[in-house]
């Protein structure tokens, strides 16, 4: 139980040294923000209307009854909705970011939960670059790699322009092996 | 280990003496075993049963119920079938050259085809009634999700293991048919390769022990579950107090006029029942798993054959194996018996890894370990622990919770049974330090080492249990974060492994990067496609 280093950063080992992924990171492309505010706004939209008829319905019903006057609670609602569309995808895109090296991918996502994943070129199983409607307007794409692990089965990087995401689909299938597909 | 009685091997172990692998000029289409349709038969059945004792209670036991209940009882089974053999009548598969196609369906039909190199094993199983009748279930595991691969019910049982061998020739050679090279002299050769060398065997005196161990009271549970069942039917209200209360002073006034030292005894009596029943449900459990427990290594793999009443019999390749678990339970660990497990794409009776040594000494699962191409990490392997950081907040995540209730409690019982409140409170209070106790201490327990080819990780303090896996094998490394986490600087390690989950949690962040760039730099020098080299160099 000697052996055993608790927090220390780097005890004396037999393994040589090697080099840790910290390039610095690629951000994806700027739409990407663009994209997530119509996303966000396309599903905000439902939701505020639904609160709009509720409030007028519950109004028009015990006028005398409610306590908070007509209006405060769509106001409330449409602001926290802005507040989210605003704010929410810069720093989502902030936190985003990538880089490419000459055997593997790395990808950083998440503004509470932060995850730093690598990903192997010699383990990709397929790769997919997809574009859904607002993708394609905005001229973006998501790549996807997939692995055969369970975990991160596939990892994805959104936001990318679409002549990147298609390049490096090319890049990564060249480092792929042909016969392993 | 050798505890004898391994003579009593009804396995159809491998039976054909003609070349196992005839040439079909045309591939056309078969029809399985007609005797399956018996067994279907004899399924519905037992199916119509239930219904038939329902229909005959629910009507009136006495005059026209009991017709009537025979009657139903009859129409299902022979419903069942009939339906049985159309089924049979309408299922065929084909063996063609690069894959099996299986077409079924009554009403609609449906076509499924496997290529050979997708399927990952062949396994056969033998439930009671299909072994009486020489019959066998041809399950393909192709790995793919859902569990639903395809499966040939039922086959004779030469037929089974002709099939196994042809599906295992053709995937590790995909011209094999038509090449020159397997000429028939060969061709005979892995039906010799098949008996391998014994790895783990489990006797009758290993069962016992390993039965004694089990110890389970299911057997109470499904008592329970079938009174339920059966108020539905009778006039007895299982859950009813004043139905025991009537039959306790109706059947047993006697009892409650007993002394008190009589009544402790029967209470005794009455612990000593359950006693016995519990061992008894884990001795017959375990004998009917795991009797005459056969894992061997053999030339294609690992072979593992068990079962007293459904007997299976699984073939597993040697480099499908992505990781191994080391497990133990509390009271077994006192006396050293652990079992262990391969991870691997393919699924074993809906867990998703194969049990090939359930109850061993750690010096008999060695030469298994070794097998499979790993070993346990060695006594000065360099371990690693978790951060303090994050044993402290587990720590202190628990204690939150633990005094949340106490406060609750605090407020709640004054008002409803003020007698109570310092028991209410000291309960959650005393549970909290022990929870602290136990944390620390298994913070001790919970460990990873990185040894030159495999990366293993420990954990519990009461019953420990290893995970290894081949650091060449693993197909991603994730560093995650939660804000918790960011602000005391430790992570969780994902490591991605095909058909298992594998992750080392609260580790120093900069031993998370650390980590992940060695595992990384060994994945990285091999491509998946030299991975399974054995099975696709052929193909250059």
């Amino acid at each position: 139980m000697d052996t055993v280093a608790a927090s220390a950063p780097l005890p004396a080992q037999s393994e040589t040294p090697v080099a840790y992924d910290d390039e610095a990171l690629t951000k994806v492309d700027p739409a990407y923000k663009t994209a997530l505010r119509i996303s966000v706004a396309m599903s905000a939209i439902p939701a505020l209307i639904g609160i709009a008829i509720a409030d007028t319905a519950i109004h028009s019903r015990f006028d005398e009854a409610v306590p908070i006057p007509y209006g405060v609670i769509i106001g409330l609602a449409v602001f926290v909705a802005l507040a989210i569309i605003i704010r929410l995808p810069g720093r989502r895109w902030q936190a985003r970011g990538y880089n490419m090296s000459a055997d593997r991918l790395r990808v950083v996502r998440g503004i509470l939960f932060r995850s730093d994943t690598v990903v192997p070129f010699g383990r990709v199983q397929h790769i997919d670059v997809d574009q859904g409607p607002i993708e394609r307007f905005l001229d973006i794409a998501t790549l996807t790699l997939h692995t055969a692990g369970n975990h991160n089965a596939s990892v994805k990087l959104p936001g990318l322009k679409h002549e990147t995401a298609r390049d490096m689909r090319e890049e990564i299938r060249q480092r792929i092996k042909r016969d392993s597909l | 280990m050798a505890d004898g009685a391994t003579s009593t091997i009804s396995v159809p172990s491998t039976a054909p003496s003609e070349p196992l692998v005839q040439k079909p000029a045309v591939a056309e289409p078969k029809r399985t075993a007609l005797l399956g349709v018996i067994v279907g038969a004899l399924g519905s059945v037992q199916q119509a049963i239930f219904p038939a004792i329902a229909a005959a209670f629910g009507i009136g036991i006495t005059g026209w119920g009991i017709l009537i209940g025979l009657g139903i009882g009859l129409a299902i089974a022979v419903g069942g079938a009939v339906f049985s053999y159309i089924r049979w009548k309408r299922l065929t598969y084909t063996i063609g050259e690069q894959d099996i196609r299986v077409e079924s369906g009554i009403l609609s039909r449906s076509a499924r085809s496997v290529p050979y190199e997708r399927i990952q094993d062949v396994s056969l199983e033998q439930k009671l009634v299909p072994r009486l009748l020489g019959l066998v279930a041809v399950k393909f595991e192709t790995g793919a999700g859902g569990g639903d691969d395809l499966a040939l019910t039922y086959l004779v049982e030469a037929e089974g293991e002709r099939l196994r061998e042809l599906v295992r020739e053709r995937r590790d050679d995909p011209n094999g048919a038509t090449r020159p090279s397997n000429s028939d002299g060969e061709a005979a050769a892995p039906e010799r390769a098949e008996e391998g060398e014994a790895l783990f065997t489990m006797g009758p005196r290993r069962l016992f022990t390993f039965g004694l161990f089990e110890f389970s009271l299911a057997v109470f549970a499904v008592l329970a579950g079938l009174l339920q069942y059966l108020d539905t039917f009778f006039d007895i209200e299982v859950w009813d107090v004043d139905f025991w209360r009537d039959l306790a002073s109706e059947q047993g006034g006697w009892l409650l006029e007993l002394g008190a030292y009589a009544q402790a005894l029967s209470v005794a009596f009455g612990l000593i029942f359950v006693f016995i029943v519990g061992l008894g449900t884990g001795l017959f459990r375990t004998f009917s798993r795991e009797w005459d427990f056969r894992l061997e290594r053999t030339a294609r793999g690992f072979r593992r054959r068990r079962g007293l009443f459904t007997h299976t019999d699984v073939v597993m390749p040697v480099h499908r194996v992505q990781g191994i678990t080391i497990g133990t339970r509390f009271i077994r660990y006192r006396f050293g018996w652990h079992s262990l497990k391969f991870v691997s794409l393919a699924q074993d009776a809906g867990s998703s890894s194969h049990v090939v040594a359930p109850f061993a000494q750690l010096d008999e699962l060695d030469p298994i370990v070794a097998a499979a191409g790993f070993s346990r990490p060695s006594p000065n392997a360099q371990w690693h622990r978790a951060a303090p950081e994050y044993r402290n907040v587990t720590i202190g995540f628990n204690l939150a919770i633990f005094l949340t209730i106490a406060l609750i409690v605090a407020i709640a019982t004054p008002i409803y049974a003020p007698e109570w409140t310092l028991v209410a409170i000291a309960i959650p209070l005393t549970l909290a330090i022990g929870d602290v106790a136990v944390e620390f201490l298994s913070w001790r327990f919970k460990k990873h080492t990185l040894e030159a080819d495999q990366i293993a990780s420990m954990s519990g303090l009461l019953a420990p249990s290893t995970k290894i896996a081949t650091r060449v094998k693993l197909h991603s490394v994730e560093i995650a974060q939660g804000p918790i986490a960011r602000l005391f600087g430790y992570a969780t390690l994902h490591l991605g492994m095909a058909g298992g989950e594998m992750a080392i949690k609260g580790i120093p962040l900069d031993r998370a990067r650390e980590v992940r760039a060695r595992v990384l730099e060994t994945i990285a020098a091999t491509d998946f496609s030299e991975l399974e080299s054995s099975v696709q160099t052929q193909a250059a």
